[in-house]
């Protein structure tokens, strides 16, 4: 099988738009954190894509149908790694995300689940037999990936939990979702909100409710908003060369969740609609590439990654103009953090072993 | 043919393509929408954009007592802070800033580094309550260090001299261990909270929610103008204590210079009138952060003077046990046939046991036993009714169990028996041992807030309150803690027993009693004394004059005799005999009976007013000099004027 996978078939405009993204992310990363004590984390940032790199061509290499084999065994290892940050987790800031590695790094396993779920959502539906979805298929599909988007809202962590469920929705709509399924489980939805608000308690019902409404938030996640309008606004159709809003630090952390804010501010409407319109071809590169993948769970699983990027830039730049409320998802591919760099190359890495792959049989 | 290479509908793809062109179209609408539409808007937001949110710090609520009479207050200081949305570099200003604040600028940096991870918007409290010469060094460095500025705060004043402190208790900081448990999830870096005591207790009640302010400031930190938005601060509410400051007072002065704890106690409610425990500390040392000099001498002083002796002292109860021996007697209908005769000492099991008295009780029944406080009688009863038995009425009344106060870290005490000790020490229970407990010693230790609801039960028929110190009708509906007062427990106690036993204990306070110098004339008294050892009697007589192993003298003591209005207990730590914790508590009851003989009747309290009405019929000589006049009439009568002649009153008497 080897002898017919080749890196000619490697998707090189793919990986030249996402670096591409990533080096403007670099830049931004560089100026927005020029004079304060993050200074220097573009490097940082920069030994993180390398690796990525890496680990993209080593996922590349894997035979996924081989992996896939295997995704029962990575799913109980994503859970059981899931119940050690519950039990062991460091508790920082009241929620309990990060396990200790010995050697003081820290390690967030909520991030890379999210691999592991798009490969058994795509083992999952790869395997069906029937056209259409059957209601056990539903609730069957629903737990794998609601077990651990449960166990990590139990951490709390809203918004990583978030980030599960596209994956869970573009599965079932490939899968063959029928309309009328789709309707009920949104009325059944609807009707169940009220019944859980009554269970929660008080400091979770406030928690949510800052998280619907930042501007009502004490802890001041309308600050965040505002002063991010702010910042993108004043960047008016070209640029504000002085920047003011990132470099005298009214924006709250330009580098990491807000880094969009940042370079929409310095580079105007013009800019920020280029960085959206990569991110666009992108996308459309990664559909192209599941419409040719050689099985039903290669389109699965390009799709899950399509999916997760999606919300990702749809959540963050949301929040950046302000039509959604603060969560503290990054923005892929730009903003600072290993973790994130290392999920969107390992996914990457994912698409890439599904394409090389689409000529054999 | 349906198959694993069947790839899905190719529709539902292009459906997929279009949902995110759809997002995509979406947020480019947002970015025009604020970098086209609306960009001078926000250019002129962004020149104008020094906003800095600053804090309104919320003032905890008052503690007053039952009276309404304030206790805890609110004084206001300046608090230097921290802004870290600035561009400053923090820590190359913080040896300035330290010299400024006479802080240690190590402390400073530190600060500074370990708030580095919280959110931008909060700023870091430097240092509390600054005095006058700091605050104009912050005024003069606005434009040098425009990240430094400085609030309005509340401070707590507490009563001087330790007074009530250990019920109170104190706040302080938040600290991280605490932020990392959910039922203070909601608390920020820098709150000030309870730490012990009601403060602790019901923080929540009586912490408020702090407000912000948005303004804006110039390059130079210099607010500009008027707030753009203000959210006020939500002061806490206040806190309704049942302590009694008269009463407290007399507590507090019978205790000073002494070791130990006194309790003061309403039966009929539970309600705590006075707490005091010895030696003490000043809370107001507390209210900022104490040095740690201090803080290490208030830890490592052997006499403990940061725990409340009332609710975290276990020690042996010593006689005042037999009071719960003698009910425990009564209803197994032992005690009150139980006659033996004293010599001083007798054998149990193989060993002597000897009596406090020398020389012997000689013939002792129950009441003697109780008045004389005879070693021999229960030791008698200890034996007839086994450790079991003990453990039964002596847990019914609450030994070894916490009371369920509404203040923190209540301890248990220890009530043994064959079944605690076999758990604990995986050994069988020596029958010598019963003989022990029958005088409240050995393993058996109890809390003076335990002793004094055990003991207030016995006199009451049986009644078990919960103690509390906080008012629950002032607390805002549905508090979890006032549904735990109304938990009044009912005993089966023998009428005939508790009568015969607060008989003789009214006798302890007479001549012929243990403590006849505690009594007061015109009171009726009705207590018991007790002294416990600390290590054994051997070891005492080889260190005769090291005080650390004085004997520990308790009293529990009640007035009236029946239906009690007060009930106290003392511990008087080293106190050697209990006549003298008798005098400390008898001290209390007389200043209680004092101020009630000032005060309106209960009967004019109950009625809700002080002027009654009242009818009467009287007499008078008729005119023809031998028949007699019927008179009638109504009066108002004034029941909270007390020992008014009502009869010469009266209108119409000649």
């Amino acid at each position: 099988m080897a002898r017919n996978v080749s890196f000619r078939d490697f998707d090189w405009v793919l990986v030249t738009f996402v670096l591409i993204l990533c080096a403007l992310g670099v830049i931004e990363i560089r100026s927005a954190t020029l004079h304060t004590k993050f200074a220097g984390v573009h490097i940082k940032q920069m030994y993180w894509i390398m690796g990525g790199l890496g680990g993209m061509l080593l996922v590349s290499v894997l035979n996924y149908q081989m992996l896939l084999e295997q995704v029962h065994w990575m799913y109980i290892g994503a859970v059981a790694s899931l119940m050690t940050v519950l039990v062991f987790g460091q508790k920082y800031l009241g929620a309990r995300r990060w396990v200790k590695l010995p050697g003081g790094n820290h390690f967030q396993p909520s991030e890379w689940v999210k691999l592991i779920l798009i490969l058994a959502v795509a083992k999952y539906f790869a395997d069906l037999q029937s056209r259409e979805l059957s209601w056990t298929d539903f609730i069957k599909a629903g737990a794998i990936v609601g077990v651990p988007m449960l166990m990590v809202l139990a951490q709390p962590d809203l918004g990583t939990a978030l980030t599960y469920l596209p994956i869970a929705i573009v599965g079932l709509f490939l899968g063959g979702i029928r309309f009328k399924q789709a309707l009920i489980i949104v009325m059944l939805a609807g009707l169940a909100m009220p019944l859980a608000w009554h269970h929660l308690k008080d400091y979770q019902k406030q928690r949510l409710v800052s998280f619907m409404a930042p501007d009502n938030d004490p802890r001041g996640a309308g600050y965040h908003v505002k002063q991010s309008e702010i910042a993108v606004g004043s960047g008016g159709l070209w640029g504000s060369s002085s920047g003011s809003q990132t470099h005298l630090a009214f924006l709250p952390e330009p580098h990491t969740d807000f880094i969009f804010a940042a370079f929409s501010e310095e580079h105007g409407f013009v800019g920020a609609l280029a960085v959206l319109l990569l991110y666009f071809i992108v996308l459309m590169r990664l559909t192209q590439n599941a419409q040719t993948a050689p099985d039903r769970a290669g389109t699965f699983i390009v799709m899950g990654v399509v999916a997760v990027l999606t919300f990702h830039i749809l959540v963050n730049i949301g929040m950046v103009v302000g039509f959604m409320p603060v969560t503290g998802i990054p923005l892929p591919l730009m903003s600072y953090g290993g973790s994130s760099v290392l999920f969107m190359f390992l996914a990457l890495g994912m698409v890439m072993n599904v394409r090389m792959r689409r000529f054999v049989n | 043919m349906f198959g694993r290479d069947e790839k899905p509908s190719h529709i539902r793809l292009t459906a997929v393509q279009y949902v995110v062109l759809g997002i995509f179209l979406f947020l480019a609408y947002g970015l025009w929408r604020l970098q086209v539409s609306q960009s001078e808007y926000y250019s002129a937001a962004a020149e104008r954009n020094r906003v800095r949110e600053v804090p309104i710090l919320a003032p905890r609520g008052k503690i007053i007592d039952r009276y309404g009479r304030t206790i805890v207050d609110n004084y206001t200081s300046f608090t230097a802070l921290l802004m870290r949305d600035s561009s400053r570099n923090l820590e190359a200003d913080a040896g300035l800033i330290a010299q400024g604040l006479h802080l240690d600028p190590k402390e400073v940096r530190d600060k500074i580094r370990h708030f580095s991870a919280l959110p931008q918007y909060q700023p870091i409290y430097l240092k509390e309550d600054i005095t006058m010469d700091e605050e104009a060094f912050i005024e003069a460095h606005k434009s040098e260090l425009p990240e430094l500025d400085s609030i309005m705060a509340y401070r707590r004043l507490y009563p001087r001299k330790g007074f009530l402190a250990h019920l109170v208790g104190y706040v302080g900081e938040v600290s991280e261990d605490m932020l990392n448990q959910p039922q203070f999830e909601l608390y920020s870096p820098g709150d000030v909270v309870g730490k012990s005591g009601v403060e602790l207790e019901y923080n929540q009640l009586l912490m408020g929610t702090n407000g912000s302010r948005q303004v804006v400031v110039n390059s130079h930190g210099k607010e500009v103008g008027e707030a753009l938005e203000e959210k006020p601060a939500v002061p806490g509410k206040p806190l309704k204590l049942t302590i009694d400051v008269d009463l407290q007072i007399a507590a507090e002065e019978a205790m000073e210079g002494k070791n130990g704890a006194i309790v003061a106690m309403d039966p009929h409610t539970g309600e705590i009138l006075a707490m005091a425990s010895r030696p003490t500390f000043d809370p107001n040392n507390f209210a900022i952060r104490i040095g740690r000099a201090d803080w290490v001498k208030l830890i490592n002083d052997p006499n403990k003077p940061l725990l409340n002796k009332a609710i975290q002292a276990q020690l042996a109860p010593g006689s005042t046990f037999k009071i719960l021996m003698a009910t425990a007697g009564w209803q197994e209908g032992i005690a009150q046939n139980l006659h033996v005769f004293c010599t001083g000492g007798a054998e149990f099991y193989g060993r002597r046991f000897g009596c406090w008295v020398k020389t012997g009780h000689g013939e002792v029944d129950l009441t003697k036993g109780i008045y004389q406080s005879c070693d021999v009688f229960f030791y008698t009863l200890a034996e007839k009714l086994g450790i079991d038995r003990i453990a039964k009425y002596a847990t019914a009344l609450g030994i070894g169990q916490k009371t369920g106060i509404d203040l923190p870290d209540e301890v248990s005490g220890v009530m043994p028996s064959e079944q605690w000790k076999l758990r604990n020490f995986r050994q069988k229970w020596f029958a010598g041992e019963t003989i022990s407990v029958g005088i409240g010693q050995g393993a058996v230790t109890v809390t003076p807030v335990q002793l004094i609801r055990a003991i207030s039960a016995i006199s009451m028929d049986g009644r078990m309150v919960v103690p509390h110190v906080v008012d629950p009708t002032n607390l805002p509906a549905g508090y979890v803690e006032v549904s735990r007062y109304s938990q009044v427990k009912s005993i089966p106690i023998d009428p005939n027993g508790w009568n015969t036993i607060t008989d003789a204990m009214s006798r302890v306070v007479l001549p012929g009693g243990t403590a006849p110098s505690a009594g007061v004339p015109g009171i009726d008294i009705a207590g018991k004394t007790g002294s416990a050892q600390v290590v054994s009697l051997a070891t005492r007589a080889k260190h005769k004059n090291d005080t650390d192993l004085a004997q520990n003298g308790w009293f529990v003591g009640f007035t009236p005799r029946r239906n009690p209005d007060v009930i106290v207990c003392t511990l008087f730590e080293g106190g050697e005999h209990g006549k003298l914790a008798a005098r400390i508590a008898t001290q209390v009851i007389k200043s209680f009976v004092d101020k009630q003989r000032r005060q309106p009747t209960n009967v004019a309290k109950r009625i809700g007013r002080e002027e009654v009405e009242a009818g009467a019929l009287w007499t008078s000589p008729g005119e023809g000099g031998d028949s007699e006049k019927l008179n009638g009439g109504r009066f108002q009568v004034n029941l909270a004027k007390r020992a008014l002649p009502l009869a010469t009153a009266a209108p119409g008497v000649n």
